[in-house]
């Protein structure tokens, strides 16, 4: 299996304090992975870490190159990025946010081609987002929001997406078709890595990235036991995962 | 409200209201109002139009469409609608500029000998560009946005109070403050048009040339940087550009109030479009309100001239409110 991201000796800090303690980490190709831990363990750092949105110190090698040597263009050609809370402003058309992801693959003073229009429309349809194309982002719920957003992202093609949060404000059923579109951009080659709270739905991931405290306490597939238990402990045990009708659920454990 | 009608269509209307106060501005005398077109024969008529009148509408044109097009750059790369052209300090920058002038070299606001004019208007640019410089260097360059809005407040309100003090030890200068402080197009001459002209080019082919960068920045910061922005180089462009605008603006007319802030407001509230058009129509839309707000200033009360950023600080206010009610009401 061959490595579409890897970190060696990854260390970030933010405001003077460090969040990521030389981390190392493979992150398979065309694989799902998905990193799990509880509020403070540095999970998004290290996505951001992993985008080269922030500042870090270490090694982030995509393809065996490092993240840092690449120009700006190349690396949003491979990571494709979707963040909390994108929106700062919602005046702009669903169709024109959405054709923002296809900015890396146009030159500066290009207009749109047919196949940006095109990939636009697959990834607006694939999010079931295509009816709301001339509608405003502030003409949506927050849950039909995150559908453009992850269309937005999905746009971009990258071999690599990134996604930090991207259930949030998702009702049930979406989520469940976002776990289908990950299963579809997996199909098509594409390395997704997200982080998640819903822990039930991180188990549906290939591998499980589990943090806390800046480190990393386990890395292995969701369907090993081990991975299971770390995930159990680094909640301190108020969580148990259980198989019900062939699934992995989440229930909570009073103290 | 229903924003059906396209991007080009608003362009065409707010040339055309352009047109019209152009015209409009070259009939409004001291008198009030004189149809020049009644009298074209009258060489004396001709040249009130050409030398007086006809800059002076050209020029609130102008100023009303840097101050435009300043707002929405402001707008678009600080991701705030209640950003303005001065939120950098240039206004109390040009404030301070103009009464030390006044203060070291003495005459009026509305000296209209080249001179003084030369002065003031110097004066008051370099007011407001050393305002903007010194934010920049308080906030360690345009990277942080909050650090940067923080010291451009510091900025402003540092420079007004020294401006103050300045008019405190030289009561003299105190009126003759107050015309820059309310604003006028009626020192505006074919000079002071070529010279926002200019800025107005140059800051208009940046601001549209980094249109996908302010578009990218509605999607956040992370976003915008993951897309490939150059959001650095972008950031210190974008400021340049509004501050010439600013700066350009300020010094030939004072302190125009809510233009800036209400013209890119005004042109969100008609269409819904990408950054490229929010500029280019901001543009207009700054323009066409300051030149007909110059017509009434100047025709409402004939022969008295009524200061144009009285009446666009009471109109802009209006327009504002109703604007709230709207945004009040919109869906969470």
């Amino acid at each position: 299996m061959s490595i579409a991201l890897q970190t060696r000796g990854l260390k970030v800090a933010l405001g003077g304090h460090e969040v990521l303690h030389g981390m190392d980490l493979d992150v398979t190709a065309g694989h799902w992975t998905c990193v799990v831990g509880p509020n403070g363990a540095g999970k998004s750092t290290l996505l951001k870490a992993l985008a080269g949105l922030l500042p870090f110190q270490g090694q982030v090698l995509w393809q065996g190159r490092s993240l840092l040597e690449m120009a700006r263009r190349e690396r949003a050609l491979a990571l494709s990025w979707l963040g909390q809370g994108e929106a700062t402003s919602l005046d702009l058309r669903v169709l024109d946010v959405v054709m923002l992801g296809r900015l890396p693959h146009q030159d500066w003073w290009s207009v749109p081609s047919p196949a940006d229009h095109a990939m636009v429309e697959a990834a607006l349809k694939a999010t079931q987002a295509w009816d709301w194309r001339e509608r405003s982002l502030g003409e949506l719920s927050g849950g039909e929001r995150q559908r453009v957003l992850l269309a937005r992202a999905m746009a971009g093609n990258a071999p690599i997406m990134l996604m930090d949060e991207p259930l949030a404000n998702l009702d049930p059923p979406h989520q469940v078709d976002w776990l289908e579109q990950v299963q579809c951009l997996k199909a098509q080659g594409t390395t997704v890595v997200s982080v998640l709270h819903e822990i039930g739905m991180a188990l549906h991931a290939d591998d499980v990235v589990v943090m806390d405290k800046g480190q990393v306490v386990h890395h292995g597939p969701c369907d090993h036991e081990a991975t299971r238990r770390a995930m159990e402990a680094v909640f301190e045990h108020r969580i148990r995962i259980l198989l019900a009708d062939g699934q992995w659920v989440v229930v909570p454990r009073s103290a | 409200m229903m924003r059906t009608r396209p991007a080009p269509f608003w362009a065409l209307v707010l040339l055309m209201l352009g047109g019209a106060g152009l015209v409009l501005g070259t009939a409004v005398g001291s008198q009030g109002w004189e149809v020049w077109w009644t009298a074209a024969q009258d060489p004396v008529m001709q040249q009130i139009v050409r030398d007086i009148r006809l800059p002076r509408s050209l020029g609130a044109w102008l100023g009303g469409a840097l101050l435009g097009l300043a707002g929405a750059v402001a707008q678009g790369l600080f991701r705030n609608p209640l950003a303005d052209p001065y939120l950098l300090g240039s206004a109390s920058g040009a404030s301070l500029g103009v009464s030390l002038y006044l203060s070291l070299f003495g005459g009026s606001i509305l000296a209209t000998a080249w001179l003084p004019r030369l002065g003031m208007t110097g004066a008051a640019f370099i007011g407001s560009v050393l305002a903007v410089v010194l934010t920049l260097t308080l906030a360690r360059g345009v990277q942080q946005t909050l650090r940067l809005l923080l010291a451009g407040v510091v900025v402003g309100v540092v420079l007004g109070a020294l401006a103050s003090l300045v008019a405190l030890f030289e009561p003299q200068v105190l009126q003759a403050m107050q015309g820059f402080m309310l604003g006028s197009t009626s020192f505006v001459g074919w000079t002071s048009c070529a010279l926002m002209a200019v800025a107005l080019s140059l800051s208009l082919i940046v601001a549209v040339a980094l249109a996908r960068v302010l578009d990218a920045l509605t999607l956040g910061e992370a976003t915008a940087q993951s897309l490939g922005m150059p959001l650095r180089q972008a950031r210190l462009l974008l400021v340049a550009a509004m501050s010439l605008t600013t700066a350009a603006a300020v010094a030939q007319m004072g302190l125009i109030a809510f233009v800036g802030l209400a013209a890119p407001h005004a042109v969100r509230s008609l269409v819904r479009c990408k950054h490229s058009g929010v500029l280019l129509l901001s543009t207009l839309m700054g323009g066409a309100l300051l030149l007909l707000a110059d017509v009434l200033a100047r025709g409402l009360l004939a022969p008295q001239d009524l200061p144009v950023g009285v009446l666009t600080a009471v109109l802009g206010g209006v327009y504002l409110l109703w604007r709230m009610k709207p945004a009040s009401e919109g869906r969470s």
